[in-house]
């Protein structure tokens, strides 16, 4: 049956002053016989809403396909949520025509045209989508037997999912089951809390919906979100299971104190770490290691290790409370005994304050700002500890039984993509012909080799077996607003592998974690993409046949969402992917394409731009808009009233990474004076929703702009802005000083070819 | 699996309470989400600035907006406040009043109402630095995107709004309404407040027009403020050549807020880097106990710390004079570390006031502890918090905790359903 597309067009809020909506309308019925042309003066009213739903509920329908010219997509969703069978374009003639030009010129009204035009293909070009319907596994894998792990694994069984617990030691508990005391928790927030962790296992021990799998490894999980296979290698065997979405709950371990020489680790065994005395408190009395005499003097030297470029830059978050507490042990074991503790800043937020406010009252803990500088070993057998840099101006020369250094926390993770490089690195050693690719990979085996063994997850990813990590080894999300968000799919960390926490905030953050596992295989069992694009049933396909095993699609994707066959074919991961188009954009051969969103369709859609000859001096401006951000502040610069160039056509990208670079030559081919792109800022604080996209976008572009030069065309009339999404009112200059470089320029000159 | 459930409910709109209704939206639930104010988005909205990526806070707030328009199972009362709660896990009855906003759902955004309105009233998005119309939309991101009209600021029987509405969206007689709703579970995410800096009496705020807190310090940064991003002294509309900020006015302070806000350091570092990004001949010092950057926003101290514009003075401000011949303000600290006292002129102080939790908007069976933190260890099975009602917590931290949250909420659903 051919489709039928109805063309709705509001002439409210300004849109009717503005433009000759009937000479839009005939647009719609002649250029692209249209099956069903209405305007209404509230096209989002009632009666405006009803009208649409006739026409698609007549029978046969009047229209199946409809094109609502009015306003942002971003406005009235409610009122334009139509069936998901049914595809629906919105074109935007309020916030970016009617409002951003002088109403009643032609050059407004051949914007509109042009936006209606490029509305109709689009939806020409679109069909519905068809949800990815496969069987997902429930099951819920968490790696990590510590309290996170532990605190994932009960908390996600409590919410009916099973559970499958795999931990490395013989034992679960993990550091916590090693802690004499915890931090306080409850009011007066002034009191060590006992464990609690012994009943925690026990749960866990004992629930009918956790498996749990001690001494156990992965050694190998593929799949995708729903459909993980996890193989185990445990002391009775081998295991396997299908699983649906993944907690990374791998916990830290303490920095190296042997790198600690200068704070005195190594000099006599009187000088041990926090977590070392944490072990000594829970096993009896603090002696002096040494000789078991009676603590009489310690001195705790906070931020050992952590908080100094040569060794962890990074806060350890938890040291000066631990520090707190084995002191509160120490006192506590002898009531004549001082502490000293010597710090940077002394870092207790939230209520912990009020502990470190108890310690602060106690007359026999000393506490003050200063930066250890020397530690000797005394003839009387005590430790002589120099501080420097205190209030006090001279340095101090403090002489105790036991030095603790507050030794940091290191996060147990493995650099995926840092291992997949050690690896291809090792390959090409072996393997490459030339001598200089071979001493260049031998070069990055040396700087990568510290990777070496250390896979957790073992993930079958062309892009790494793990995590990528984002600082200092922490795979922690990039987004403060999102701070479960990881670049694959279905895989979460939580607890201290993912930032330095302690034990409660840990417990907290299993929670979280095991919320977004639960998400992610109630998302795929629904066929939905997860964040950001949550909700959406579309994804890409793969038109194999033409592929050239290129890889740019399986290297560029952020999120690992593709593998390689042994040629390099790609092979697409549904459930991993989150439909950005960053594939799309990549691909030379223009062979992905989603069924609403193709390389097809943006290219028709700037074909459908009419473009005046060269005499009229009227040029044509290409803008590619990120949909996420750079979209909404042209809408707000609308709503602001604010002007700009009547010569630009805005076409809006799920993301500026999925620029495919056949539409900028589609667009200069056909005599398009310039092409302006523009999505979030990119670089270490980069804002883009997809990692990498406005970055691979400039990158694209850099590429085009070589070939422009030897085409003898100007390369400035392409130009790609980064733009945050409050910067509404730099965008409108953006744009005009562009339209205005373009005018210089003068018309392409391969315009009318 | 929850689907079928009762919904949940959601005590706040703001990113805690938005990332709970959300996160527990996508996963099945369905959704009641309570917010007091006209739109959503609550503090974070006003902030200019997150640290430590120095990104805007709208950025993450039009893709949530974007998650609840395109998610059927949330549905958002604004203007709205749990009066009532009574039951138990699986099963709570909660009555939402729902204050009028004289606008319907017809509205468009045309923005007619606000042109034709002649009455002004206080912009309390801009903490009252600015006026709106009566007629007005939140800010220009607001979500539900609809205007809404302060009748308190309306002149006796005008109705001019109603009359330039040409699609019947002003409704001036719409009345309260009351609904009633039975839900499994509660999450409240009512937020904070910043401690009320007119009790620190040796800090002069209140009294002296250039002592600011940091709280108004982010909308005079923000391009949609009330100075349009220009950091302007409120005694003369002059940028400052100098800005003071005072750590812990309020926190850490027996007589005030006992505990540590949490947040204040890195804040003020953050706004540190406004001023000097904005007025490079600017010089900043910052009176600090410990400055506490937690984590990796050690790189972001490190990053701050190094631009010579910005002296760290370890010392607590004891008191602010103002010069009342310029309006400049003189800052008495002890130096700590010098062990002296010291004195610094100022163009602008920022005292960076802490977190006081919104307990008041906490339905009853959550349990308080002595600052008004809701503990979420002691409250009943079905009542769980997120957010600075909390804990004082930054933003990356509170989307956590609600995260945690909606499971606690999922699960009694779940757990109702028999699922669990």
């Amino acid at each position: 049956m051919p489709e039928k597309i109805g063309v709705y067009i509001c002439s409210g809020c300004g849109i009717g002053e503005a433009l000759d909506v009937a000479g839009l309308a005939k647009l719609a019925r002649g250029e692209f016989k249209a099956a069903a042309v209405e305007i209404h003066p509230c096209l989002c009213g009632a009666d405006g809403v009803a009208l649409i739903r006739r026409d698609l509920a007549a029978e046969p329908p009047r229209a199946d396909k409809l094109v609502i010219a009015a306003c942002s997509p971003r406005a009235k969703t409610d009122a334009f949520a139509f069936d998901r069978r049914t595809v629906v374009e919105r074109v935007n003639l309020r916030e970016h025509v009617a409002w951003s030009q002088p109403p009643g010129e032609d050059d407004t009204q051949r914007m509109a045209e042009d936006y209606l035009r490029m509305g109709i293909v689009k939806a020409q070009k679109s069909a519905a989508p068809e949800p990815a319907a496969e069987a997902v596994s429930r099951k819920i894998l968490v790696v990590g037997g510590g309290i996170a792990g532990i605190s994932a694994a009960l908390e996600a069984a409590g919410a009916g999912y099973d559970v499958l617990l795999v931990e490395k030691e013989p034992q679960l508990g993990g550091f916590l089951a090693t802690v004499k005391r915890r931090f306080p928790g409850e009011p007066p927030y002034t009191e060590l809390a006992s464990d609690g962790l012994k009943g925690k296992i026990e749960q866990v021990l004992y629930h009918p919906r956790i498996r749990v799998w001690t001494s156990a490894k992965i050694v190998k999980t593929s799949g995708q979100p729903g459909q993980f296979d996890v193989t185990l290698e445990t002391p009775s065997g081998a295991a396997g299971d299908r699983v649906g979405a993944i907690i990374l709950a791998t916990g830290w371990k303490p920095y190296d104190a042997t790198r600690l020489a200068h704070l005195g680790y190594g000099l006599s065994r009187d000088v041990v770490t926090n977590v070392e005395l944490e072990r000594m408190a829970a096993a009896g009395p603090i002696r002096r290691p040494s000789d078991g005499k009676p603590v009489g003097e310690a001195l705790f030297v906070q931020c050992a290790g952590s908080r100094d470029p040569d060794h962890l830059p990074y806060c350890s978050s938890v040291c000066c409370l631990a520090t707190l507490k084995q002191a509160h042990y120490i006192r506590e074991g002898n009531p004549e005994a001082k502490v000293f503790i010597v710090y940077k800043d002394l870092r207790t937020p939230g209520q912990y304050e009020r502990f470190y406010r108890a310690a602060q009252d106690d007359p026999l803990t000393f506490l003050t700002k200063g930066e250890v500088s020397a530690v000797v070993r005394r003839a009387d057998g005590k430790l002589g500890v120099t501080v420097t840099g205190t209030p006090l101006g001279a340095d101090l020369v403090v002489n105790v039984d036991l030095v603790v250094l507050a030794a940091g926390m290191v996060p147990n993770s493995a650099d995926g993509p840092a291992i997949r490089e050690l690896k291809d690195n090792q390959l090409k050693v072996l393997q490459s012909d030339s001598a200089a690719q071979r001493a260049e990979a031998a070069r990055r085996v040396e700087e990568l080799k510290r990777h070496e063994g250390t896979e957790i997850l073992n993930l079958d990813y062309r892009q790494g077996p793990d995590l990528p990590v984002l600082e200092h080894g922490f795979p922690d999300s990039h987004f403060i607003c999102f701070p479960y968000e990881t670049r694959r799919t279905g895989i979460y960390a939580a607890g201290a592998v993912r930032a330095p926490m302690d034990g409660a905030r840990a417990e907290q953050d299993a929670l979280g974690a095991a919320m977004k596992a639960i998400q992610a295989v109630e998302m795929a069992a629904r066929g939905e993409a997860v964040h950001p694009r949550a909700g959406d049933l579309t994804y890409p396909s793969f038109f194999l046949q033409r592929c050239t095993q290129c890889k740019r699609c399986t290297e560029e994707c952020s999120f690992g969402a593709l593998n390689e066959d042994a040629k390099g074919t790609p092979q697409f991961n549904v459930f991993r992917c989150r439909r950005c188009g960053i594939c799309l954009g990549a691909c030379p051969e223009r062979i992905i394409n989603f069924p609403n969103y193709s390389v097809d369709m943006i290219a028709s859609m700037i074909k459908a731009i009419e473009v005046p000859d060269e005499f009229e001096e009227k040029p044509r401006i290409l803008v590619f808009l990120c949909e996420n951000d750079a979209y909404p502040a042209l809408d707000i610069a609308g709503w602001n009233r604010r002007r700009y160039s009547p010569f630009v056509r805005v076409i809006p990208l799920r993301c500026l990474g999925s620029l495919n670079i056949v539409w900028i030559a589609d667009a200069l081919s056909r005599g398009i004076d310039g092409v302006l792109l523009v999505g979030c800022k990119f670089g270490d604080n980069y804002q883009c929703h997809f990692v990498t996209g406005s970055e691979l976008a400039n990158r694209r572009l850099s590429n085009v702009k070589e070939t422009l030069e030897r085409l003898r065309l100007e390369p400035e009339r392409l130009r790609l802005e980064q733009l945050a999404i409050d910067e509404y009112d730099r965008l409108p200059e953006l744009i005009d000083r562009f339209a205005a470089r373009v005018g210089e320029l003068g018309p392409n000159p391969y315009k009318g070819f | 699996m929850t689907a079928d459930g009762k919904p949940i409910l959601v005590i706040g709109g703001g990113i805690a309470g938005m990332t709970a209704a959300i996160e527990a939206a996508e996963a099945g639930c369905r959704v009641i989400l309570v917010e007091k104010e006209a739109s959503l988005g609550g503090r974070v909205a006003r902030m200019n600035l997150y640290f430590p990526k120095l990104c805007p806070p709208s950025c993450g707030l039009e893709i949530n907006f974007r998650r609840i328009r395109n998610n059927p199972r949330i549905e958002v009362l604004t203007l709205a406040r749990v009066e009532h709660l009574a039951g138990g896990p699986g099963d709570y009855d909660v009555t939402v009043r729902i204050a009028p906003r004289y606008v319907t759902s017809a509205c468009t955004l045309c923005g007619d109402c606000a042109r034709a309105c002649p009455a002004e009233r206080s912009d309390e998005f801009n903490f009252g630095l600015s006026k709106t119309k009566a007629a007005y939309l939140p800010h220009a991101m607001a979500f539900p995107a609809l205007y809404v009209i302060d009748r308190a600021a309306c002149p006796d029987g005008c109705a001019a709004c109603r009359e330039a509405c040409r699609y019947q969206a002003v409704d001036l007689e719409q009345r309260e309404e009351v609904r009633r709703y039975r839900v499994a579970a509660v999450v409240a995410a009512t937020g904070w407040a910043p401690y009320d800096a007119a009790r620190i009496d040796n800090l002069g705020y209140g009294r002296f027009p250039n002592v600011i807190t940091n709280v108004i310090m982010e909308r005079l940064a923000a391009p949609n403020g009330p100075t349009g991003g220009k950091i302007l002294r409120p005694s003369d509309g002059k940028p400052p050549a100098s800005v003071v900020f005072v750590q812990c006015a309020g926190s850490r302070d027996e007589n005030h807020l006992p505990y540590c806000s949490a947040v204040c350091c890195a804040a003020s570092l953050k706004q540190a880097a406004y001023v000097r990004s904005l007025y490079p001949e600017s010089k900043v010092v910052i009176f600090y106990i410990d400055i506490r950057t937690p984590g990796r926003l050690e790189d972001f101290y490190r990053r701050v710390a190094a631009d010579g514009g910005i002296e760290l003075i370890k010392g607590k401000a004891a008191k602010i004079d103002q010069d009342p011949a310029t309006g400049d303000l003189l800052v008495t600290a002890e130096d700590v570390l010098h062990g002296r006292i010291t004195t610094v002129r100022a163009g602008l102080v920022v005292l960076a006031t802490g977190i006081v939790p919104n307990s008041a908007g906490l339905p009853p069976g959550f349990v308080r502890d002595e600052f008004g933190f809701a503990m979420n260890s002691s409250g009943a099975a079905g009542l769980y918090a997120a957010g600075c009602v909390h804990r004082p917590e930054e933003v990356s931290a509170s989307v956590q905790e609600a995260t945690g949250a909606a499971l606690k909420a999922f699960q009694c659903v779940a757990r109702s359903t028999g699922h669990a």
